[in-house]
C-alpha cells in the first residue's frame, strides 16, 4: 500500500502544475481564517463578523466544513489531469508492462484520493479548532468536540467527489473534456430534477427523495447550507414570522449512499481499464 | 531447456479483424528469438497479449511455467513497446526510479544502466528534451533496471537515424553476449539475422514457422559457379543428381543442392571433367531469401 502511494507520489510531486494547484489549495483552506479579519466600522455600524457567532462551537465544524468543500474543485483538475495524462503519455501503458496490474494501478490512484480527502479533513479540523479557541464563546471540551460529523460528513464528501473525478478521467482520457464531463453532469442533474419536479412528483419532498440517489446531488446533501443556522439568521425570521429551523444534521443513509457511489465509481474506473485495449 | 514463455492457440480479434489467429509457441532461456512479419502481420498484438496491456479473445499464455501472475512475472521481464513512454516533466533519473518502485528493485542501478546506454550525463534532463534516439536508450535502460530474464523489443529502431540505430544494435549486442534472453519484433530482416538464433514468423496473424534461423527451409544452400565456359558446366550439372535447379544470370551460375555437397568435393569433381572455375562460393540462403520463399510458398 505504502509502495502504491509511493508511486503516485513520484508522479505528483514531480509535476510543476499539480505541485502549484495542490498548494494553492491548501492554502486557501487556511484562508477560511481570514473571514475572521473582516470587519466593518462606518461610523454607527460596528460589525466584525467573527463576532457574528460563525466561529462558535460547535457551529464552526458546519461553516467550515461548507465553505471549504468548495475548494475541493482545484484538487479535482489534480485528480482528473493525473487520470488522463497517463493515457495522453501512454504511461499507463509503459506501468502495466513494467509489472504494475491494472488493479494495483486504480489502488494507487484510489489511494491518493482518500489521501487528499484525508488530508484536506485534518487540515479543516486544526485550522477550526484554532479559530473556534480564538473567537468561540464557548469554551467547554464537550462543546468544543460535539458535532464532529460535519467532519466525517467533509471526509466522505471529497472522497466521494475525487472518486467521480476518477472516473472521468479514466473514461473521457483527456483532462479539458473530463472537466467539461463533470460540469455536464451537473447540468444534467439539475436538468433531471426539473423534470421530476414539473412532470412526476407534486412535491419538494419526492423529487428531493429522489434525487438525493444522484451522486453529485447526494455530495451536497451531506453538508446543508449553514446559513440559516446563525442566530442573526434565526431572529429575522422570527421577526418575518418565517421559520428558518430546518433539519441540519448529518444523515447516516446520506453518507452511505455517498459511499456506495464511491464503490462504484471505483469499481466502474478498474472495469473500464480491464476491458480497454491499451 | 528452462521455459521462459508459452503461448498456446492465442487468438485476438478487433471486431472482424482476426489480429493474431491461433498463435502457439514457446520461448526458451538463454536463446535471441526473433519475430518477424510484414507490418499488421499481429507482431505487436501478440506481445502486447503476454505484456498484459491487450486482452486475448482465445488461448492461454504462461510466463515462467506458469507459476506466477501476468504483472509479477512482468517485473522480471524488460520490455518496450513501440514508443517510449514516460512522463515527460520528470528527469530521466526521475522516470527510472519511478520504474524502480514499480518492479520493486532498489534504485541502486539506475546510474549503471543510464552509463551503459550512454546518457549519464544526461541523467537530470526532463525526459521531453530528450531526441528519439535517447528516448529510446532511455527506454533500453529502463527495461534493464531489473536484470531481466528476458527483454522484449518491439521495432527498437524503429524511427532513428542511421546513427541511432547502429547504437541500439550495438547495446543489443551487448545485452545478448550477457546470456540474456532476447525476443526481437521487427520487420527488418536484416536486424532479426544479425542477431537472433530462432525465428518466429508471423502473416495476417498465421504462424508460418517457427524454430531455428537457419531451419526455416529445408535446404542444403546453393553454389554460385562461375568458369570460362558456362555452358560445358551447366550441363554437366544438369547430370549430376546432387544439383536441382541451376540459374544463369550475369554470367553467374547458381545452382541449388538436393543434398549435402561440400565445395572441395565438387571442385574436384569439375576438374576431373576438365571445367576450371574462376569463382566457388557455398551459400546459404539469407534470411531475407527464406522468408520470402516461406510468404511466397503459403501465399499459393
Amino acid at each position: 500500500m505504502i509502495r502504491l502511494l509511493q508511486i503516485e507520489f513520484i508522479k505528483l510531486w514531480n509535476n510543476r502544475a499539480s505541485k502549484i494547484l495542490v498548494f494553492s489549495y491548501f492554502i486557501l483552506l487556511t484562508s477560511i481564517a481570514l473571514v475572521a479579519a473582516i470587519k466593518f466600522d462606518i461610523g454607527p455600524i460596528n460589525f466584525h463578523l467573527a463576532e457574528q457567532g460563525i466561529f462558535n462551537f460547535p457551529y464552526i465544524w458546519h461553516f467550515n466544513t461548507f465553505i471549504t468543500a468548495f475548494f475541493k474543485l482545484f484538487l479535482a483538475i489534480v485528480i482528473v489531469s493525473m487520470m488522463a495524462n497517463e493515457y495522453s503519455n501512454k504511461t499507463i501503458k509503459q506501468n502495466l508492462i513494467d509489472g504494475l496490474s491494472k488493479k494495483e494501478f486504480i489502488l494507487s490512484k484510489f489511494l491518493t484520493v482518500v489521501t487528499f480527502a484525508l488530508i484536506s479533513t485534518v487540515f479543516v479540523f486544526v485550522v477550526s479548532l484554532i479559530l473556534g479557541i480564538v473567537y468561540s464563546d464557548f469554551n467547554e471540551l464537550s462543546i468544543i468536540f460535539s458535532d464532529l460529523e460535519f467532519l466525517l460528513a467533509f471526509f466522505v464528501k471529497l472522497m466521494g467527489f475525487f472518486a467521480f473525478c476518477m472516473f472521468a478521467g479514466i473514461l473521457v482520457k483527456r483532462s479539458a473534456f473530463a472537466l467539461g464531463f463533470l460540469i455536464l453532469w451537473q447540468i444534467f442533474e439539475g436538468f433531471v430534477r426539473a423534470i421530476l419536479r414539473w412532470k412526476i412528483f407534486e412535491g419538494h419532498t419526492e423529487t428531493d427523495a429522489v434525487m438525493g440517489l444522484f451522486p453529485l446531488n447526494a455530495m451536497w446533501n451531506l453538508i446543508d447550507e449553514p446559513f440559516s443556522r446563525l442566530s442573526a439568521v434565526q431572529s429575522l425570521g422570527d421577526q418575518i414570522g418565517e421559520d428558518f429551523r430546518f433539519d441540519y444534521a448529518v444523515h447516516w443513509y446520506e453518507i452511505l449512499i455517498v459511499l456506495g457511489w464511491t464503490a462504484i465509481f471505483v469499481y466502474l474506473s478498474y472495469a473500464l481499464l480491464k476491458r480497454r485495449d491499451l | 531447456m528452462e521455459k521462459i514463455l508459452t503461448v498456446q492457440n492465442l487468438t485476438k480479434k478487433f471486431g472482424h479483424l482476426t489480429a493474431v489467429n491461433d498463435l502457439s509457441f514457446t520461448i526458451e532461456k538463454g536463446n535471441v528469438y526473433g519475430i518477424l512479419g510484414p507490418n499488421g502481420s499481429g507482431k505487436s498484438t501478440t506481445l502486447g497479449i503476454v505484456l498484459n496491456v491487450v486482452n486475448r479473445t482465445k488461448g492461454e499464455f504462461s510466463w515462467f511455467n506458469g507459476n506466477t501472475s501476468t504483472h509479477e512475472a512482468l517485473k522480471k521481464v524488460g520490455a518496450i513497446i513501440e514508443r517510449p513512454n514516460f512522463y515527460p516533466y520528470m528527469t530521466a533519473a526521475q522516470n527510472l526510479k519511478l520504474v524502480c518502485k514499480i518492479k520493486e528493485v532498489s534504485t541502486d542501478k539506475v546510474d549503471e544502466k543510464l552509463e551503459l546506454v550512454g546518457l549519464l550525463d544526461r541523467k537530470n534532463s526532463k525526459f521531453k528534451t530528450y531526441s528519439l534516439g535517447m528516448k529510446q536508450r532511455l527506454a533500453i535502460a529502463s527495461a534493464l533496471l531489473n536484470d531481466p530474464e528476458i527483454l522484449i523489443l518491439d521495432e527498437p529502431t524503429n524511427g532513428l537515424d542511421p546513427q541511432g540505430i547502429h547504437q541500439i544494435r550495438e547495446i543489443i549486442k551487448k545485452i545478448a553476449a550477457q546470456g540474456t534472453t532476447i525476443l526481437l519484433a521487427s520487420h527488418l530482416l536484416d536486424e532479426v539475422e544479425k542477431v537472433c538464433s530462432h525465428v518466429v514468423i508471423l502473416r495476417k496473424g498465421v504462424k508460418l514457422y517457427s524454430g531455428r534461423v537457419d531451419g526455416m527451409l529445408a535446404s542444403h544452400g546453393f553454389f554460385e559457379l562461375k568458369s570460362k565456359d558456362n555452358g560445358a558446366l551447366e550441363a554437366y550439372l544438369k547430370t549430376n543428381a546432387s544439383f536441382g535447379e541451376i540459374k544463369l544470370e550475369n554470367g553467374l551460375l547458381t545452382a541449388f543442392l538436393k543434398e549435402e555437397l561440400d565445395p572441395g568435393t565438387l571442385n574436384k569433381l569439375l576438374l576431373d571433367k576438365g571445367i576450371i572455375l574462376s569463382h566457388l562460393v557455398k551459400r546459404k540462403e539469407s534470411l531475407e531469401e527464406q522468408f520470402l520463399e516461406l510468404t511466397k510458398n503459403q501465399s499459393n
